[in-house]
């Protein structure tokens, strides 16, 4: 300690900021290193070897790819996600616009609501699948109770048959997600110029061109910023699945990740996981770069 | 009716109907919770229970592998550390990258942001392995760990607060011979209490709420979390929907709590969250 003192009395101010600086982001620096960085590189390394944990690991090459794209489990998976994608974010982009746009304006107990709105987002998954799980159950669930006494519609395997599961999945996610992205959208709506309105008032705007003239684009980045997290998010779904469906029925409810579980936690194929990580890795950033391109197109024409 | 008047009047509507969609799931839990096996499972369903069952209530919360109390204590053991260990680290990290310069400061950040819009699969199982290697599978360091030293999220947040405070407040602090340790939490820490509520609300539900995280490194039932004892619920009582949804409600009290306290920081965060993208 005293050592440390002595040599540190014969640095210049400037070294002794730098040295402070270092000292500060050592222990997140390294955290960083050892918890995110090293993990992706032996991740990468890992794809390409053949291990179940028992063995000692047998290099493969791209074998694990090969077998990737050639597994239909895999496909279904991708495909899964990519449907997940196309219900689920036009379903909560426009219902939490709506919302967003409902709340925009004076209203008493505004606050309140908003708050209320909120409340499933904080709720743990666990809580709200397993909520899911007893409302959509085929012959107790109250939603089907409500449907058959309201419409005359006969019981429906919301979560047991393959028809309809992915869809009551995400109809969950938009109950249990609306009220974040409306908070996105609000403090959007409620960043634009009110001299806007005011000019768009003298020019006797219908409240149609006010939205789709002036809001809408003027929101158009949260717009893509919600897409892009949903995007990213429907890769990494994997709660909802484990709780609700475990995959099924049949395969109609795996998501990458799940099945990326299952293989690397219940089939201990080590190296196989990893090439499928990778492959999403890959496909995640290739969805972020796009769509920051997009963005900040977006961004420079509002500007 | 004034057009004005009709307006708003449609809008309550709107957000009357949305409230009911909100509320009527919760109600629909909290009813369950009440029931007895035999009216859960009734048909035609009622609403309102007719007998309230509470002992639903101390079932759930006793008859589980562990109690619910003691799942709610592991549950401590990781959400706390977490959350206190990352602030220090987070807004030290911060503090650096918003006021000293040092060579490499930008780049190291890039490093710590470029972090951010990693997808965790990539890093599970190098994970997962490193931390069984070292003999921690199934205990709460490989849970805490990662969080502690200060994550990308918050060393971000607490910096772009930091950059906001104006440069005279230290200077004449440096001058005095004041060491940027006790300027970090003499006179900054002290003016950033909005964001460090926010980043600790954020931090303690992301550990309170986490499942897959335990699902992978907790194997004891001794050790389960509340969030793992829930969905093993659902495999030891099958269709006990009643004991479900009590343990459920038990689940949500912290959480519940937690948000009415502090929603104001938590809607702050959304909005700096979403400034991030």
């Amino acid at each position: 300690m005293k050592n440390k003192k002595n040599s540190r009395q014969g640095l210049t101010l400037k070294q002794k900021e730098a040295l402070t600086g270092y000292i500060f982001i050592a222990l997140p620096l390294v955290s960083l290193i050892i918890m995110m960085y090293y993990p992706i590189i032996r991740s990468f390394f890992i794809s390409f070897f053949d291990w179940n944990l028992l063995q000692e690991p047998t290099f493969i090459g791209v074998e694990n790819y090969k077998t990737l794209f050639n597994d239909e489990v895999f496909r279904t998976s991708l495909a899964n996600t990519i449907k997940w994608v196309l219900i689920y974010v036009p379903m909560s982009v426009i219902s939490s616009f709506l919302l967003a746009l409902l709340l925009d304006r004076k209203l008493k107990g505004a606050g309140f609501f908003r708050t209320l709105y909120y409340l499933p987002v904080v709720c743990p998954i666990v809580v709200v699948a397993l909520l899911f799980v007893w409302i959509y159950n085929t012959d107790y669930g109250i939603l089907n109770f409500i449907l058959k006494k309201l419409f005359d519609i006969d019981p429906v395997g919301w979560l047991t048959d393959s028809r309809f599961s992915l869809f009551s999945i995400a109809v969950m996610s938009v109950w249990k997600w609306a009220g974040y992205n409306m908070l996105i959208f609000l403090s959007a709506l409620q960043g634009i110029d009110e001299n806007l309105y005011e000019a768009a008032a003298i020019d006797g705007i219908t409240p149609w061109t006010k939205l789709t003239k002036i809001k809408i684009p003027l929101v158009m980045p949260s717009i893509y910023f919600v897409m892009l997290t949903a995007v990213i998010d429907a890769f990494q779904m994997f709660t909802e699945i484990f709780i609700m469906t475990k995959g099924g029925p049949g395969y109609s409810t795996y998501t990458v990740s799940y099945y990326l579980w299952s293989n690397a936690f219940e089939y201990s194929k080590m190296g196989y996981a990893c090439a499928m990580a990778a492959v999403m890795f890959v496909i995640i950033l290739a969805v972020t770069l796009i769509q920051n391109k997009i963005m900040n197109k977006k961004v420079q024409y509002d500007a | 009716m004034s057009k004005k008047k009709r307006k708003s009047l449609f809008a309550y509507i709107g957000v009357g109907i949305v409230a009911i969609l909100v509320i009527l799931p919760f109600a629909w839990m909290l009813v369950s919770a009440f029931k007895s096996q035999r009216e859960l499972f009734a048909y035609p369903p009622t609403f309102f229970p007719i007998e309230w069952k509470v002992e639903n209530f101390i079932e759930a919360a006793s008859r589980g592998s562990i109690s619910f109390w003691q799942m709610f204590l592991n549950t401590m053991k990781i959400a706390v550390p977490s959350t206190v260990f990352n602030i220090i680290f987070s807004s030290l990290a911060g503090y650096a990258f918003a006021r000293l310069r040092f060579p490499f400061r930008d780049t190291v950040f890039m490093c710590f942001i470029a972090a951010m819009m990693v997808p965790f699969a990539i890093t599970l199982i190098p994970r997962f392995l490193l931390f069984k290697d070292l003999g921690f599978y199934d205990t709460y360091v490989p849970l805490i760990i990662p969080i502690m030293f200060g994550t990308p999220f918050s060393i971000f947040l607490t910096r772009q607060f930091f950059m906001t405070l104006p440069k005279e407040l230290e200077e004449a602090a440096i001058v005095d011979g004041c060491s940027h340790v006790r300027i970090w939490w003499q006179i900054f820490m002290p003016l950033c209490k909005p964001i460090i509520a926010t980043l600790s609300v954020f931090q303690f539900q992301s550990s309170y709420n986490d499942f897959m995280g335990p699902v992978i490194y907790i194997a004891s039932d001794a050790k389960f979390t509340v969030q793992m004892g829930l969905s093993s619920f659902r495999n030891s009582f099958t269709s006990r929907y009643d004991l479900i949804m009590a343990g459920s409600i038990l689940a949500l009290i912290p959480v519940v709590i937690l948000f009415i306290c502090c929603q104001k920081y938590i809607v702050r965060g959304i909005a700096m969250s979403g400034m991030k993208g």
